[in-house]
């Protein structure tokens, strides 16, 4: 009975949360390494001072925003949104099916790999560098753009799409295949039925994640807005940088407002005209609350 | 003549060396109901499974006989094997409707077997199949939720619709794997009832797996008693004495 009141046990076990020496030592190097790089790259405060300067004459260059050049804005935003949308239904319709045959419990090993490696090839790289070996092969413009968001989609939405059908249960998979259901009909009414709104899920994480690159593309010449930000910020036109900025937010903003509006019509079988009462009612809620 | 089940030296181990069904020669044939008994783990899933190929048999024939011809269900494989598996219809434990489909399209999926895949995919069923879904629900008394989720039913609901898309599939045969075992008493008997009724009506034999003595014995023509993996009963319920109870299941305990 003496362990009990803690009598006569090892140091050890009386300080049950007490970090080992190992633990200690890992966290004395971590903080050593962090203070030598600091010191390597000049990351100091006084560094930060002398930065602040240059930022305060950016920041008033850059105000007021200058939206005379709004047809440049326009024609330049117009491609990025047709990008997004673009590389986004090419990349959700090549997925579902590379996304299927990645599946281990549905696939045999000769699918199941070629289509693994395919989708791990296409996420091993970032959509900019991506974007840069497009505009090397196809030359500059919106295809190198679209076929670089493409590569990304396939990446994300195949990978997650893989791993939602492996999750599935295999109760409701064993029912069909015992009617006598073929490979195809067992596929279309007991696997999509199960991971169909996962789907829809990331196909519009990747649709916003689409248009946020799709502006960004154009910097190494894919197309899009950002060749358009990127030789306004060569020529130190601020104030139009500025206005490019604050398009590409606002877009960006309508974007997601719509991507989870299709989420909910999807998702929850919702109806627009629901979906604007339910807004209503939560918007009374919290007042009344 | 209502369809026949011969099953011979039937054989299934999952791993070497280690037998579940050791030899099963069963005969099945005519209508009403056959109650397979047993305790857990004595193979009598895997029995029911290895006739529709959820399982593969180690060995052994599995015959299947209509009017006009014989398949070996151990044998086909493929097409074969899909054409025989429209003929032998199953109703699950834990239902295993598809959750995330209404009633009726979980009902149609019993017709899967017959459907072409692109007419599956765009859901265009023949319209006779629709109507005999409608008359199939009226029948377990579900018409009323033939547009709800297949997930917002209770559990006796469930097994009411997983009859219905067994029965949509015009099998010769029904096989039930512990139907009511996850329902309460009172759901238990108004299933077997339904199912018991809906089959004759049919002329289908079923073969029901069970671990309720006293269920098997009120709603089954027929018991088959297992126990590792071997037949150590077979007759109708009046003849199961305890003896018989104890060879099956063992102990005696349990029997008051």
């Amino acid at each position: 009975m003496a362990g009990l009141n803690g009598q006569g046990l090892p140091p050890s076990v009386q300080k049950p949360f007490s970090l080992t020496w190992k633990a200690k030592l890992g966290l004395f190097a971590l903080l050593l390494y962090v203070i030598y790089a600091a010191a390597q790259l000049d990351f100091t405060y006084a560094r930060f001072i002398t930065g602040l300067d240059n930022a305060a004459t950016f920041l008033q260059r850059m105000f007021p925003p200058n939206f005379e050049r709004s047809q440049i804005l326009i024609k330049g935003m117009v491609e990025s949104l047709q990008i997004a949308v673009l590389a986004s239904v090419l990349g959700i319709a090549i997925s579902l099916p590379i996304g299927l045959l990645g599946a281990r419990n549905l696939m045999p090993g000769w699918a199941t790999w070629p289509a693994r490696s395919l989708v791990a090839i296409c996420r091993a790289l970032h959509p900019v560098i991506v974007a840069i070996l497009f505009v090397k092969a196809v030359g500059f413009g919106a295809l190198a753009g679209i076929l670089a968001l493409t590569v990304a989609s396939i990446g994300f939405i195949g990978k997650l799409f893989t791993e939602a059908v492996e999750e599935i249960s295999i109760k409701q998979v064993e029912a069909v295949r015992a009617t006598g259901a073929s490979f195809f009909n067992i596929v279309t009414f007991s696997v999509l039925p199960q991971v169909f709104a996962r789907f829809v899920g990331f196909s519009t994480y990747q649709f916003d994640s689409n248009l946020r690159n799709s502006t960004m593309v154009g910097i190494v010449g894919a197309g899009g807005i950002g060749g358009t930000l990127f030789s306004a910020f060569q020529r130190f036109d601020y104030d139009f940088v500025a206005a490019i900025l604050i398009t590409i937010i606002s877009v960006i903003m309508i974007g997601e407002v719509l991507a989870g509006f299709l989420r909910s019509v999807f998702l929850d079988k919702l109806r627009p005209a629901d979906l604007w009462r339910k807004r209503q009612t939560a918007v009374q809620g919290t007042r009344n609350g | 003549m209502s369809a026949q089940l011969i099953i011979e030296e039937l054989n299934k181990s999952y791993q070497a060396g280690i037998p579940v069904l050791k030899g099963i020669n069963l005969e099945i044939a005519g209508e009403g109901v056959t109650a397979i008994i047993g305790p857990s783990g004595t193979g009598k899933s895997t029995l029911l499974r290895c006739i529709n190929r959820l399982v593969e048999p180690s060995s052994g024939r599995v015959l299947l006989k209509s009017e006009t011809r014989t398949t070996d269900l151990a044998r086909v494989s493929g097409r074969a094997l899909r054409h025989a598996r429209r003929q032998v219809a199953m109703v699950f434990q834990e239902y295993n409707l598809v959750e995330r489909l209404t009633v009726m399209e979980n009902l149609l999926t019993g017709r899967l077997g017959y459907t072409p895949a692109w007419k599956a995919w765009l859901r265009w069923f023949e319209p006779a199949d629709i109507e005999r879904a409608y008359q199939l629900l009226e029948k377990v008394g579900l018409s009323h939720l033939a547009n709800q989720r297949a997930d917002a039913l209770s559990g006796g609901q469930r097994q009411r619709v997983g009859i219905a898309r067994a029965l949509m599939q015009k099998p010769m045969l029904l096989l039930a794997d512990e139907p009511t075992s996850s329902l309460d008493p009172k759901t238990s008997v108004e299933i077997m009832e339904l199912m018991t009724e809906l089959a004759d009506a049919e002329s289908i034999p079923v073969v029901i797996n069970m671990h309720d003595v006293e269920l098997a014995k009120r709603f089954a023509r027929r018991i088959v008693g297992m126990s590792g993996g071997n037949i150590v009963f077979d007759g109708s319920g009046d003849e199961l004495t305890p003896t018989h109870l104890k060879s099956i299941y063992g102990g005696e305990s349990w029997l008051v």
